[in-house]
């Protein structure tokens, strides 16, 4: 225990207080701030993969890493879409995924916030439309806001995610 | 010894194939498809891949393909079947090899799901493995007279799981969307109170259709697609690919671009095991464990932007050679990230190691015997953690790592790296031990890419013009990714076209695995085994 407690107190606090990677990116704790101010609470996520590589899945696992510590500024990940605020959906769709995709997006509550993330979800990207894609998300359900990017890093998924609440409260 | 005196002369009737690891290349009618594969089975072969291609309008012939790891080289067998005229009433079918080799059981369905071609089995699994009602029953999408740019509507019907029935037997459903972020695929448990009796997977929910999609790419823009398989093994197949692509036009990738692909594939595999051990860690409640790596994760993330110019290597593996030389201060700079990284997983492995409630999660959880490991043909790290010794780099080693043995200090263990309990934890702990070997090979590598030898103007070439290629050539590419082995079986057309491509992921031989790992545990564990696992849906399904 006593490595464990050494171990924590040696790392420190990472989290980027001010500028991250790219200076003029919002961090996790001005998407906080924002959040908060235009929601008054937590941002629940339910992330869905529609068929996608996994890269984009790796960039949005980062977001939990201590330098972003999204869970830490009120964006939370949900088990459930009827949960969630917003859905970030990855990947083509696949055709296989596409009903699971449709009662997905039917059972989360309005206002059906949905993110399409990475070039896949937004154009089909390389792998475009065939017998088993049906290419970009936006095919399948509304897309609020797409997210360029093979895979985008995490401050061009925290801006992105920001972006869209903005939109939500602007239209609401 | 007689089976090997057979198989010794097995390969010496093969032909070369071009490769970037020894290959040899059999064609056989269906008596010595039969013969050989009998052979095969009572031999040390691991079935690699099995894969078939539409051939009917060169020479009226299905072709089916299957590939084996012998200790020494690999195999390709090619069997052609007549499909007996357009409009035969009977599908073409061959003989089956799951008798044999159980890893094929999967693959036989997939085949037949794809081309329409048939594995003569005693008791044949029926149901679809990719086809989920997608597309219509009479649609083979590799076959050259289908229509694979269509979308159809999908028509879902049920699936049959195999029931388990008992006083008290209940089944969980799972999937395919998951409760957390992961890959989609559908996971049916039969239980007792908490204890997992039976699991049966189903997989396929992100076919996407590679393979019919990388015939309408050129070969010199095939190794995007391959890279995005899956996307956390992306220089493991685009490299595979790039090596098929350029064994078919026999061009050598310059020497310092084979030691940067080397490089970005050992950050590749530190990236993953990074990611895996904090999330194993996290899977068993120790969410300290996920925070220290997954920042040391990170650390490597931005070290790959600041030297390879991106965080995740999607298309630096180009054909010919990588995208870009290092820049001038790369050397410095991941030495340093090399010395941190090691100084936090050296701390890391020690309290993973004395953690109490962490043991008691990870120690005889999800244990897979080495007899099953064997017997199912286990490839790549759960086949080490389970005792098996196997690792490409080690049996059938490729340039830049066939002189780089040698070259590992005293400090790193040498390759393939094992462990005999089988369990989740002989699985990180492989994984850790993987991790500090891959830091004295990347600095091994970097010492190689900075000698003298290579630093002349003409050694600086990063990128080698291809050729074209002839039409109808096979090339294989086999890289030892994170996972195990990935494979690229490249076939070229006319100008330039890829006539087939076949990728495929160890994922394959190690999901069925999974099946035996979690018998007798309990049901919150499998989160935990599953991730020790950390198999790819994506590379599975294509």
């Amino acid at each position: 225990m006593i490595d464990v407690l050494t171990r924590m107190l040696r790392t420190g606090v990472l989290t980027e207080p001010g500028a991250g990677p790219e200076d003029s990116a919002p961090t996790a704790e001005i998407l906080h701030n924002s959040l908060y101010g235009l929601l008054g609470r937590a941002l629940s996520i339910r992330h869905v993969d529609a068929g996608s590589c996994n890269g984009c899945e790796l960039e949005i696992a980062a977001l939990h890493n201590p330098y972003y510590n999204l869970e830490g500024r009120g964006v939370h990940f949900v088990a459930s879409p009827r949960h969630a605020d917003l859905l970030l959906v990855t990947g083509p769709v696949s055709v296989n995924m596409e009903e699971a995709l449709k009662r997905t997006y039917d059972a989360a509550p309005d206002p059906k916030l949905v993110i399409a993330l990475g070039d896949c979800a937004s154009c089909g990207g390389v792998f475009g439309q065939n017998y088993a894609s049906r290419g970009a998300i936006a095919n399948v359900i509304p897309v609020h806001l797409t997210i360029p990017g093979c895979p985008p890093d995490p401050v061009t998924i925290l801006t992105g995610i920001l972006k869209a609440v903005r939109t939500i409260r602007l239209t609401a | 010894m007689e089976v090997f005196v057979e198989q010794g002369e097995l390969m010496q009737q093969g032909a070369d194939l071009p490769s970037n690891v020894e290959c040899r290349r059999l064609c056989v009618d269906r008596e010595q498809w039969l013969q050989t594969v009998q052979t095969l089975s009572s031999s040390a072969a691991r079935l690699l891949s099995l894969w078939g291609a539409d051939d009917r309008d060169r020479d009226g012939c299905f072709r089916i393909y299957a590939a084996w790891l012998l200790p020494a080289s690999v195999l390709v067998l090619e069997h052609p079947i007549d499909d007996g005229g357009l409009g035969a009433a009977t599908a073409p079918s061959y003989p089956g090899l799951a008798r044999f080799f159980p890893s094929a059981r999967r693959m036989q369905r997939a085949l037949h799901d794809l081309l329409g071609v048939v594995a003569e089995e005693q008791e044949r699994d029926e149901r679809g493995w990719l086809r989920h009602g997608g597309w219509p029953d009479n649609l083979y999408p590799l076959r050259r007279d289908a229509d694979g740019h269509q979308s159809y509507p999908v028509v879902s019907a049920a699936y049959p799981f195999v029931t388990v029935q008992g006083d008290g037997v209940h089944e969980i459903a799972v999937g395919p969307v998951h409760a957390g972020t992961i890959e989609p695929g559908h996971f049916r448990f039969s239980v007792v109170g908490e204890k997992m009796l039976r699991l049966e997977e189903r997989l396929g929910y992100t076919h996407k259709g590679v393979a019919r999609r990388f015939q309408e790419l050129t070969q010199l823009e095939g190794h995007r697609l391959a890279a995005r398989l899956s996307g956390d093994s992306a220089v493991a197949f685009s490299w595979a690919y790039c090596a098929a692509l350029e064994s078919v036009t026999t061009t050598p990738c310059p020497g310092r671009a084979t030691l940067l692909r080397a490089l970005a594939l050992e950050h590749e595999r530190m990236a993953n095991h990074l990611g895996d051990i904090g999330a194993i860690g996290n899977d068993a409640g120790f969410a300290f464990g996920f925070t220290q790596f997954s920042r040391l994760k990170e650390d490597l993330l931005r070290a790959n932007r600041s030297v390879f110019g991106a965080r995740y290597l999607m298309d630096y593996v180009l054909p010919g050679g990588v995208a870009a030389d290092l820049p001038q201060n790369a050397h410095s700079t991941l030495l340093n990230v090399y010395r941190d990284l090691e100084a936090g997983v050296l701390a890391m492995r020690a309290i993973y190691g004395e953690h109490a409630g962490l043991r008691d999660r990870l120690h005889e959880t999800g244990r897979l015997g080495r007899e099953i490991a064997e017997q199912m043909g286990a490839l790549g790290l759960p086949a080490r953690a389970s005792g098996v010794a196997c690792d490409l780099r080690a049996d059938h080693p490729w340039a830049p790592y066939d002189k780089l043995l040698q070259k590992l200090s005293d400090k790193a263990p040498l390759w393939p790296i094992t462990h005999p309990d089988g369990d989740v934890a002989a699985r990180v702990q492989v994984r850790f031990d993987e991790l500090l070997q891959c830091l004295e090979l990347c600095r091994v590598l970097l010492e190689e890419i900075s000698s003298p030898a290579l630093s002349g103007p003409a050694q600086r070439s990063v990128q080698a013009a291809l050729p074209a290629a002839a039409p109808y050539r096979l090339g294989m590419g086999l890289i030892e990714g994170w996972r195990g082995p990935v494979m690229v079986a490249l076939e070229t057309g006319t100008d330039g076209a890829i006539r087939r491509c076949h990728a495929h992921d160890s994922s394959w031989q190690n999901w069925p695995l999974l099946e035996y790992a979690i018998l007798g545990n309990i049901v919150p564990d499998f989160p935990l085994i599953n991730k020790s696992f950390n198999l790819s849906y994506s590379g599975q399904d294509g």
